[in-house]
């Protein structure tokens, strides 16, 4: 089944993305497939938080936040009460019609 | 001024693997890095992680084996500028080179070999208006001489392990220490999130929680930080420091400006000896790029040892280079 999620990147736009939900992809690697500028350094280890965003709309539907992805949010000078780190939202149902800002700042 | 013959830019685990396949040719070697520890990636990002990738390990902690490149390479007597920034590339292949870095530090070499990474660690910096002002004249993102506080009124900012072990420390050193923390509870280290709250009980420092810092005063040097909670009161704190600490993310940084080729982030080189546009000049391990590259340790750890030969010839042209084992000639330390 594809999953239809919205993004917002830094300077606002908005674009609808469909993520299939069988190839068991993070939001992270879904953001990357459609080439969307983001670090994720660590490679989706919740190890670097370069793949913050802000769940604009649908926060409550998400998985809950593992500690590892507390303890790193917790190192972000701009992390709000709706942040999550990409890298740990699996794709699935739960992500349906969500709203995602791309935060941090852009790489060269 | 450092003389060497090959200087390294980046102290991760390719930066100091060529320290070895260098010395193996008898070329000295002089390493710089922004992070003062080296270990790259594996130290700042990793550390007890285990790496199940690397010839002859089945498992190894990614500290341990900086520990063990560390060892490798010390029979041939590295130099090291640690807690410094590269900023500058001078000079050409007839003359030599120069590195200069952020404190005036000054090395003169024959050959540049860039192991830069992913680029230098930079502490990342919470969006306050005039921040940069503010910069060197009160605020600092690092602690590096915790008696530079020792009497003064310092304001910490962050909820990681740094925030809370720098907080334990410059509570017995400060005249005043407060902690702005965005949430209400810590998830670093139990044991150091403890200690915070007892000393906040004790009235030994002042905790402020799920607030932000939005402004910061000054005339010339930092004075008062405005600290806004989540009913978006404001409470003045006068301040003589500030230290934002939220860790560290890497940037490309002064690397873009050398005049190298560069594609997406990553320096263009030859797949024969990883040499980049500017003769002398090579880049090896994450911070370059060719068809078909893999940012794993083991491809750097080869391109160190391609590098290291095509260095050799292109220092003493006049010398026959003969590949030898080190399993039949040993390792002659210098
Ligand atoms: C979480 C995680 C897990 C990983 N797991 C593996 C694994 O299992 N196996 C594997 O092979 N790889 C793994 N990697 C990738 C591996 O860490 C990198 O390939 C490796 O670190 C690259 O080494 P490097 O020496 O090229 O660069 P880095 O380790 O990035 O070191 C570069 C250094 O250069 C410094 N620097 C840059 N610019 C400047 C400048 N201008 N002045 C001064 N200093 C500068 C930086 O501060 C940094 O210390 C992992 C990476 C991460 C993040
Ligand atoms: S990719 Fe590093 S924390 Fe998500």
């Amino acid at each position: 089944m594809l999953v239809s999620i919205t993004i917002e990147d830094r300077n606002g736009q908005r674009q609808q993305i469909e993520v299939p939900d069988d190839m068991n992809l993070s939001l992270m690697e879904a953001m990357k497939a459609y080439e969307y500028n983001i670090l994720a350094t660590c490679g989706g280890m919740a190890l670097c938080a370069t793949c913050h965003v802000q769940v604009l709309e649908g926060k409550d539907q998400l998985s809950a936040l593992s500690d590892a992805e507390l303890d790193m949010l917790d190192t972000l000078p701009d992390a709000a009460a709706n942040s999550r780190l990409a890298c740990q939202l699996r794709i699935d149902k739960s992500l349906e019609n969500a709203v995602f800002r791309i935060c941090g700042q852009e790489h060269e | 001024m450092h003389t060497t013959d090959i200087c390294v830019i980046g102290a991760g685990p390719v930066g100091l693997f060529s320290v070895f396949e260098a010395g193996l040719l008898k070329m000295r070697c002089h390493l710089i890095d922004v992070l003062p520890q080296a270990g790259g990636q594996l130290s700042e990002i990793y550390p007890q992680k285990p790496i199940y990738d690397i010839p002859g390990y089945p498992e190894v902690k990614a500290q341990e084996l900086i520990d063990n490149l560390m060892k490798q390479a010390a029979p041939f007597n590295p130099g090291f500028t640690l807690g410094e920034r590269v900023e500058k590339i001078t000079g050409d292949t007839a003359e030599g080179f120069t590195v200069v870095t952020n404190e005036g530090t000054a090395v003169s070499c024959k050959v540049i070999v860039i192991a830069g990474g992913l680029g230098c660690f930079e502490p990342r910096k919470p969006v306050i208006e005039r921040l940069a002002d503010f910069e060197g004249k009160g605020v600092s993102y690092i602690v590096k001489d915790p008696e530079l506080f020792r009497d003064k009124e310092i304001i910490l900012a962050g909820g990681g392990d740094s925030a809370l072990d720098w907080t334990i420390l410059l509570s017995g050193i400060a005249a005043k220490v407060t902690l702005v923390h965005r949430g209400e509870t810590f998830r670093g280290a139990p044991d150091s999130a403890e200690k915070v709250f007892q000393l906040a009980t004790n009235g030994r420092i002042n905790l402020v929680l799920k607030s932000n810092i939005s402004r910061i005063e000054g005339n010339g040097h930092l004075k008062e930080v405005h600290i806004t909670d989540e009913k978006n009161e404001v409470n003045i704190i006068s301040a003589d420091y500030l230290v934002p600490l939220f860790g560290l993310s890497p940037k490309l940084g002064p690397i873009a400006d050398w005049g190298l080729q560069i594609e997406k982030s990553a320096i263009t080189v030859q797949t024969t000896d990883y040499s980049t546009n500017i003769p002398g000049i090579y880049a090896i391990g994450d911070i370059n790029t060719y068809p078909g590259k893999l940012k794993l340790i083991l491809c750097g750890f080869h391109e160190a040892a391609m590098m290291a030969q095509s260095a050799f010839r292109y220092v003493y042209p006049d010398q026959r280079l003969s590949f030898k084992y080190t399993t039949v000639n040993g390792i002659h330390s210098f």
